[in-house]
Parts: structure tokens; C-alpha cells; sequence
């Protein structure tokens, strides 16, 4: 623990970020994300089973914000956000300060204690404990019980229904959506200035919370996401109505992986899926 | 008597290559069914798949998308970016639940007319066989205004 305070410290000290975006206990003891700017601010930091937010959803707003290096935190999940920023043109390697941690799992449930059964799924499929590339590096790696995937198994189950099915299934659960688009703020990979959803010459996407305007929104939003989700799983967190969000960028994923190849936010060199294209890219279904 | 049921086709066709195959179609005076609604755009890569949702949210029972051959692309290589977008949105939908037997993708070359005919004729009847876009129709429904037909006033 005192590892990665001394790190942010030295680094702050030497200035080898102007600042340092990170996690710290609030007033409420809850983990909450916290910019150190001072080497004194830098006694705050911590990092445990609770730092659940992707902390790459910060970057848009220091956009052009000076000189200087901006520090940030990382776990493996969310270095993958980070690389797909690099990879999106949206950030530079050599504007960041990385300082990963070995991450040891994170909490579904910010409410309750770190334990097998509150344990994020993502946290299974995390292909590296330990961040693949940094600046410095805090933390000890220890093992823990992964969890079951309850995910997998709805998605097995969607995937046996018929079409009709499976849009009953997602118009009950789209009707659940209240727009309070949390599910996009949050999201390290939603960094439009303007989202489509508030284009209003002409208004594509009805903003009210009616049936159609959330089937659509929830559509696009996915599809803005396809193959450039790199499995935070925050949206489903934030999500305050419990809409399994995850499974839709999940499947798209798999999609991608299936007909391309591709994983997002695994290459920092590598052009982004949809930037490009190929001339042998499948075409079965077009007449 | 009860009424055959007509689908709403609407169609996204390519500047360059298949509004002209369509045009041909017509100049030749090929026979082809009047569902399909033709809106033209500068080229696929031109279209964004909320054209498409937007096409389901006014009323379209079946989308068909038609452009230019590969290699044939006007702006050289809008049909590839085009269609590696497809490949994504048609799993996305199917995912949700709108099978491949609403939307329609098909490649239509400027001397296809009899091409276009042919597939503007299979969609439609697969369309047709498959009935109308009930489940988006009832989703339109809720954001109506609800009006007595029978009384001609608002039943609010």
C-alpha cells in the first residue's frame, strides 16, 4: 500500500506528472476517484478490492489542458481503455504517466465485502493480472476464487431463442432504460464532444424515455460500441436500471473476434477495426 | 374480405451504381412490385446504421441496402468500409432480435437493372411472407397521440 503512495508521491515531487488521476477513501470510507495534484494530496491515494471505476474516462476532459505528463492509475482491464485511446488517436503514450497496479479483482457490489460470489466477471476473463506495459508498478499480485459466469450462460440462452424471442426479451428489458444516460458517461470509450443522441437537426434518436426512443438509443449506443468495448463492464455498473448492457458489447465483441480477428485495446499500434478495412472482409450476405 | 397485407420497403441505394441499375430497370420497362420507397445516397459508406433504425421507427416493414460492386466504389473504397459496418450491425440486430429477413444488403452495378428487379421482388416477398414490423409499429404506437377513430376526438 505504502508502495503506490510513494510512487505518486516521487513522481509528483519530480514532476514527472502534473498530476495524478487515482483512487482515494472519501468521507463515507466508500474507494472513490480522486485527482492528486500535491505531493501532499498524494497521501491519500490507495488502492483496494473497491477501486471499481475506469479511471481512462477522465482523459477527454484534459484534453488540451497543458504541459506536462498526466499520472493515472491503472489496472489491467482499464490499461486496455487507455490503449484504446492511443490506438483512437485521442490521447499520446508519451502525455501519460502509467502507473499500473497488480490488481487482485474488483467488487460487483461497492456495498459489500470482496468475496467470491461479489466478484466481477470481467475479473475472469482478465487476461493479465499484472498490466502488460507501465511506468512504474505497485502493488502485490495475490490469487483469488474467479467467479461463475452468469453472463455466458444468458447469453447461451438468447442465443437459442428466435428472433421474436429475443426481441420481446430485449424490448422488456430496453423498457426499462430511463435515459439517464450513465451508461455513456461513464463509459471511457464515449468521448464524442456531441453524442448523436443530442444531434437535434434532424433529432435521430427521441430523447424522452419512451419505448422507441430507448430501443433506438440502446441499438446505436452498441453499435457505437461494437468492436471498440474493452469489457470495463461500468456501464452495466452505472446502469441504475439493471440493463444487462455488458451482454450487447460482450456479443459484439465476440463478433469481432469471430469475423476479424480483433480485440480492441490490445495493440497500441494496431489501426482501430472500424478505421480501416479489407478487401477479403466476408460478404455471404449481401446478394 | 381481408386485406393483403403490403410491406414498406425502404431502400438505401448508391448514387453511382444501383440508382442508376434501378433507373436502367425503369427505361427498359422491367416489371417490378411498387413497395420498395428508394432513397438515395451518395454512396453506402454514406450510411450510418441509425438510418436504418430510423427507417424501422417510421413505419418500414423490411430495409434493403444496394451499392456499388467491390472495387467499383466511386470514392474507391466506401463499400468496403460500408460493409465491414454491416457485418457488425446485422449481428447486432440479429442479437436483438431483428432477423436478416428484414434487412437486406445486395450489390447492384449501374447495368444491373434486371439484377435490381430480381432482388427488390425476392425482398419483398420475404417481407411479406415474414408480415409486418408489429413489435416497432407497437413501440410508435406509445408515443401517438391516442385518438378516438370512431369519435374523431382525442380520447384524452
Amino acid at each position: 500500500m505504502n508502495e503506490l503512495k510513494q510512487i505518486c508521491k516521487e513522481a509528483l515531487t519530480e514532476k514527472k506528472a502534473r498530476f495524478i488521476i487515482a483512487y482515494r477513501e472519501d468521507k463515507n470510507k466508500k474507494t472513490k476517484p480522486f485527482i492528486a495534484r500535491t505531493p501532499e494530496d498524494a497521501e491519500q491515494i490507495i488502492f483496494n478490492h473497491q477501486a471499481v471505476n475506469n479511471l481512462a474516462v477522465y482523459f477527454p476532459r484534459f484534453k488540451n489542458s497543458g504541459e506536462g505528463k498526466i499520472g493515472i492509475v491503472v489496472k489491467s482491464c482499464d490499461l486496455k481503455a487507455v490503449t484504446a485511446l492511443i490506438q483512437e488517436n485521442q490521447i499520446k503514450r508519451d502525455d501519460l504517466f502509467i502507473i499500473g497496479v497488480n490488481c487482485s479483482g474488483v467488487v460487483r457490489d461497492t456495498t459489500m465485502e470482496f468475496s467470491n460470489d461479489n466478484t466481477q466477471i470481467k475479473c475472469k476473463y482478465c487476461q493479465a493480472k499484472t498490466p502488460p506495459y507501465y511506468d512504474e508498478l505497485a502493488e502485490e499480485s495475490k490469487e483469488f476464487e474467479m467467479p461463475d459466469d452468469d453472463q455466458a450462460e444468458l447469453m447461451a440462452r438468447i442465443e437459442k431463442m428466435s428472433s421474436d424471442e429475443r426481441l420481446e426479451f430485449w424490448s422488456a428489458e430496453f423498457e426499462k432504460c430511463i435515459k439517464c444516460y450513465a451508461c455513456r458517461q461513464v463509459c471511457p470509450m464515449c468521448y464524442c464532444e456531441k453524442c448523436i443522441v443530442e444531434k437535434s437537426e434532424p433529432q435521430w434518436i427521441d430523447t424522452s424515455s419512451t419505448a422507441r426512443g430507448n430501443f433506438s438509443w440502446n441499438i446505436i449506443r452498441a453499435f457505437h460500441m461494437a468492436g471498440r468495448c474493452i469489457g470495463c463492464h461500468e456501464c452495466e455498473r452505472a446502469c441504475p436500471m439493471d440493463i444487462p448492457l455488458t451482454l450487447l458489447t460482450r456479443k459484439m465483441g465476440m463478433v469481432a473476434s469471430s469475423e476479424f480477428g480483433y480485440r480492441h485495446g490490445m495493440s497500441l499500434t494496431e489501426p482501430a477495426l472500424i478505421g480501416t478495412y479489407s478487401t477479403s472482409d466476408k460478404e455471404d450476405f449481401i446478394k | 374480405m381481408e386485406e393483403k397485407f403490403e410491406p414498406k420497403i425502404v431502400a438505401f441505394v448508391c448514387n453511382w451504381c444501383t440508382y442508376t441499375g434501378a433507373d436502367l430497370a425503369g427505361t427498359s420497362r422491367l416489371k417490378q412490385e411498387a413497395n420498395a420507397r428508394l432513397i438515395r445516397v451518395p454512396c453506402t459508406g454514406r450510411i450510418d446504421p441509425v438510418f436504418i433504425i430510423k427507417a424501422f421507427e417510421n413505419g418500414a416493414d423490411g430495409v434493403l441496402i444496394s451499392g456499388c460492386h467491390p472495387g467499383d466504389c466511386h470514392y474507391n473504397a466506401g463499400n468496403f468500409h460500408a460493409r465491414r459496418r454491416w457485418i457488425l450491425f446485422k449481428n447486432l440486430l440479429d442479437f436483438i432480435g431483428i432477423d436478416s429477413s428484414r434487412l437486406h444488403f445486395s450489390w447492384v452495378s449501374a447495368s444491373e437493372g434486371k439484377k435490381w428487379v430480381d432482388i427488390v421482388d425476392d425482398v419483398i416477398d420475404t417481407v411479406r411472407a415474414k408480415g409486418p414490423f408489429k413489435q416497432y409499429k407497437k413501440m410508435n404506437k406509445e408515443i401517438e397521440i391516442p385518438v378516438d377513430v370512431e369519435e374523431g376526438v382525442s380520447a384524452k
